[in-house]
């Protein structure tokens, strides 16, 4: 099936039909009024022309046995009193033009149109019996009038209605634009609603809407609960999975380390070592994947504690200095001593700043320096800057993404979760990250801004 | 020999043998002579000519052919003879109505035309260019010591106290001959029944019968009328230098006016220049010179107006009541 419409839009739709409607209704007045007007007129016209021809047949008398008529001066007159139409009469009795035009045809039936002398006449027959010298005789009165007054009159209705009828086609057609805004507007204030969420955002909407679009609503809500029940269920599998995975990965580090010390082989020692590494990097990655699942549902509902970020970043700092020490890198923090308050939730906070410097540490190289300052005016900035090799080109917005990883980093293992999760972290609290090269030249600098 | 000199002057007059009777035929040719405007009008040539002379003054190019006849001359020119004319002019509204009404006439508007009142023109086919009282002439000398009427039952007392003063010194139309007498009855019966008590009184006085005003005028003038009723009354106004004795009596009870008008009949071949003559006609409230000259009051409402009883004739359909047949055979009986 061929819906030329479907594709055009509702508003659209709606105006047209609605003046389409009008012009129907408009042209539908202004023909009834016509025809009606027209009608009236000649009706007029018919009764003053049987006026006039009545009245010279009640003038018609019989006189020494013919038949006499003594033509009234109103007869003629009234008909020129309404108009400045030409007028035209015939008397006949018994067949024979008594007085008058003889060539005016009788009208049939008794009102009559028809040409007269080139123009278009109304005529009207009066008929009598007259007694004329013992007998009766048939008078017949015709009066016809030219249309010109008529024709007047009905120009000047018809424009009239013409007038009106554009009038209302133009007034009506204002009003249906107006209706249809109207009738849409709980459709935009949908869409908009919609329209303004977050991209987490998958509460059911709640906004008035009128009776015809609840089921609309209805079935948006239902569908953003299984998005969610769906999305909340990957989430806690991952979750699930991760947790599951490193409780092992833990076992499986302490038995290999035990192993590592009974065994004299440098190949041997080398081997195991590797697996170690990667036994690390696994639970790193199983780490990062729990973060993110806790900062997916944290998120949701943000805790609102007052704490200090100057300690809270310290603390990170200082929780991970071992791990940087085992490839010789130093953190230097340089951290201000007043307190800096802020509002937020500090199991997220310690999870945004100990992936980015997770990652600072992981892609610095060996025997480099990691600093940490805290800077900005108008919003906490707190810089993480190191010295290694950057982010290569890759669009800095996209390095946010989830499983998203610079173009430059093919020989490290990394999951690609940790600027997800601190971005996350930072606009669940309404900041931002920042990613520049350093400016030094050599390295990459991290900022985690959140608002003052 | 005799018929052959009548045959002769006729031929003269009417060159393309009409069977219609004229009166007199005046040129007025221009040096240019591209166009000649053929008019047949009822009017005396002296009381039209400062009018064409001024008129050409204007439209130089434009030469005029004068062919005066009488009103029912006229008719029967144009309406039965279709005799090519270019305009026809004509006191009685009676038939230049009929003309109109039954498509003898062509139709021709202009801003001059529409400036007319509206009782000054029918159809946009006839148009009037002079408002004519028709009036009570009298002599002074017959009423020294009378008291002048001033309605027209005034004057039936007048007439009843003193019939022998009055006996055979009435004059009035002719209504069977004189159109424009026919007019100005006709509506006097319109318009009161007086007028058949007037009529009966001046029959008993022996009133005497004229063909047209200017007779009537003179013999008031003469002392032989003591009174003529019904005078074209710019006719009279005209006179009133020439004969000093007379005096013009507008009735207060009502006075018709009748109205000059102008046609252009449907043969016109110069159509065009007809509507510049017209044009020139309904202007002619502007160039009170040239009426001071011809004696023709133009149109002018605010004249109509200063007499309350003064009644314009209306054009229309109910003219031709008159000319019906039988009514015009019943009237002229009674």
């Amino acid at each position: 099936m061929i819906r030329p419409f479907a594709q055009s839009s509702i508003r659209r739709r709606l105006a047209v039909q609605l003046s389409l409607i009008a012009a129907i209704l408009s042209l539908a007045f202004y023909l009834i009024v016509r025809a009606v007007a027209g009608q009236a007129a000649t009706d007029t016209q018919d009764n003053i022309l049987a006026a006039s021809a009545t009245s010279i047949a009640d003038a018609l008398y019989a006189e020494q046995g013919g038949v006499v008529l003594e033509l009234p001066y109103s007869a003629l007159s009234m008909l020129g009193s309404i108009s400045q139409d030409r007028v035209f009469y015939r008397v006949i009795v018994d067949g024979e033009t008594l007085t008058g035009y003889a060539d005016l045809p009788p009208p049939e039936p008794d009102f009559a149109t028809y040409a007269y002398r080139g123009e278009p006449v109304r005529a009207v027959a009066v008929r009598r019996v007259i007694s004329s010298g013992g007998q009766a005789v048939e008078a017949t009165v015709i009066v016809a009038q030219t249309r010109l007054g008529l024709a007047a009159i009905s120009s000047s209705i018809s424009s009239t209605a013409a007038a009106v009828g554009i009038g209302f086609f133009l007034f009506a057609t204002a009003l249906g634009l107006l209706a249809a805004q109207s009738a849409l507007a709980p459709l935009n204030r949908l869409a908009q609603s919609v329209k303004r969420r977050g991209p987490h955002d998958l509460r059911p909407v709640k906004a008035e809407t009128p009776s015809e679009m609840l089921p609309l609503v209805a079935a948006l809500n239902n569908f953003m609960a299984r998005l969610k029940a769906s999305l909340s269920q990957s989430e806690d599998f991952v979750a699930e999975a991760a947790h599951r995975v490193r409780t092992p990965l833990t076992i499986v580090r302490t038995q290999a380390e035990v192993a590592l010390r009974r065994l004299e082989k440098p190949d041997d020692k080398k081997a195991v070592r590797a697996m170690i590494r990667a036994v690390d990097e696994c639970s790193r990655s199983a780490g990062q994947l729990l973060d993110h699942a806790m900062v997916a549902f944290r998120t949701e509902n943000l805790l609102t504690d007052k704490l200090d970020l100057g300690d809270l970043t310290s603390e990170v700092c200082s929780h991970l200095t071992p791990t940087a020490g085992l490839k010789d890198i130093i953190i230097r923090h340089d951290l201000p001593t007043t307190p800096q308050p802020f509002t937020g939730d500090p199991i997220l906070l310690q999870s945004a700043l100990r992936n980015i410097l997770d990652n600072a540490i992981k892609y610095s190289p060996a025997d480099s320096e990691i600093s940490v300052s805290f800077g900005g005016d108008t919003a906490y900035e707190i810089a993480f800057s190191d010295q290694g090799r950057g982010f290569g080109c890759a669009d800095a917005s996209s390095l946010k993404k989830r499983y998203s990883r610079g173009i430059n980093v093919g020989d490290v293992v990394g999951s690609g979760l940790g600027l997800t999760i601190a971005e996350a972290v930072a606009r669940a609290h309404g900041g931002k990250i920042d990613i520049r090269e350093n400016k030094e030249g050599i390295g990459a600098c991290v900022l985690l801004i959140l608002p003052r | 020999m005799r018929f052959a000199y009548i045959a002769a002057i006729i031929l003269a007059l009417a060159p393309n043998a009409h069977a219609y009777e004229i009166e007199g035929r005046h040129s007025y040719p221009t040096a240019s002579g591209e166009v000649t405007l053929h008019i047949i009008s009822t009017a005396d040539i002296n009381v039209f000519e400062p009018i064409i002379l001024a008129f050409q003054q204007e439209n130089p190019s434009i030469g005029i052919e004068y062919i005066s006849a009488s009103s029912t001359e006229l008719m029967k020119a144009i309406s039965e003879e279709g005799a090519v004319f270019d305009l026809a002019i004509s006191s009685a509204m009676d038939l230049q109505t009929k003309l109109a009404n039954d498509g003898f006439a062509q139709p021709y508007s202009s801003a001059a035309t529409s400036s007319l009142p509206q009782w000054a023109v029918w159809r946009s086919l006839i148009f009037a260019f002079t408002q004519e009282p028709a009036v009570l002439v009298v002599s002074e000398a017959a009423f020294s010591g009378l008291p002048v009427p001033n309605t027209r039952e005034d004057l039936i007392s007048l007439l009843r106290i003193h019939p022998a003063l009055f006996s055979a010194r009435i004059g009035t139309y002719d209504v069977r001959i004189s159109g424009a007498g026919y007019l100005f009855a006709t509506q006097d019966s319109r318009n009161s029944d007086s007028y058949w008590r007037l009529t009966e009184v001046m029959g008993r006085l022996n009133a005497q019968l004229y063909g047209g005003s200017g007779d009537m005028i003179r013999d008031v003038a003469s002392g032989q009328l003591a009174m003529a009723y019904n005078v074209v009354g710019s006719y009279a106004a005209s006179r009133l230098q020439e004969f000093p004795g007379i005096r013009i009596v507008q009735f207060e009870d009502y006075t018709n006016v009748m109205l000059r008008t102008a046609l252009i009949p449907t043969t016109a071949t110069h159509a065009a220049e007809s509507g510049v003559m017209i044009d020139f006609l309904a202007t002619l409230t502007q160039r009170p010179a040239l009426t001071a000259l011809t004696s023709l009051p133009p149109i002018s409402p605010r004249a109509l107006g200063e007499n309350n009883a003064n009644r314009p004739i209306r054009l229309g359909p109910g003219l031709l009541v008159f000319l019906d047949r039988l009514k015009k055979k019943n009237f002229l009986e009674n």
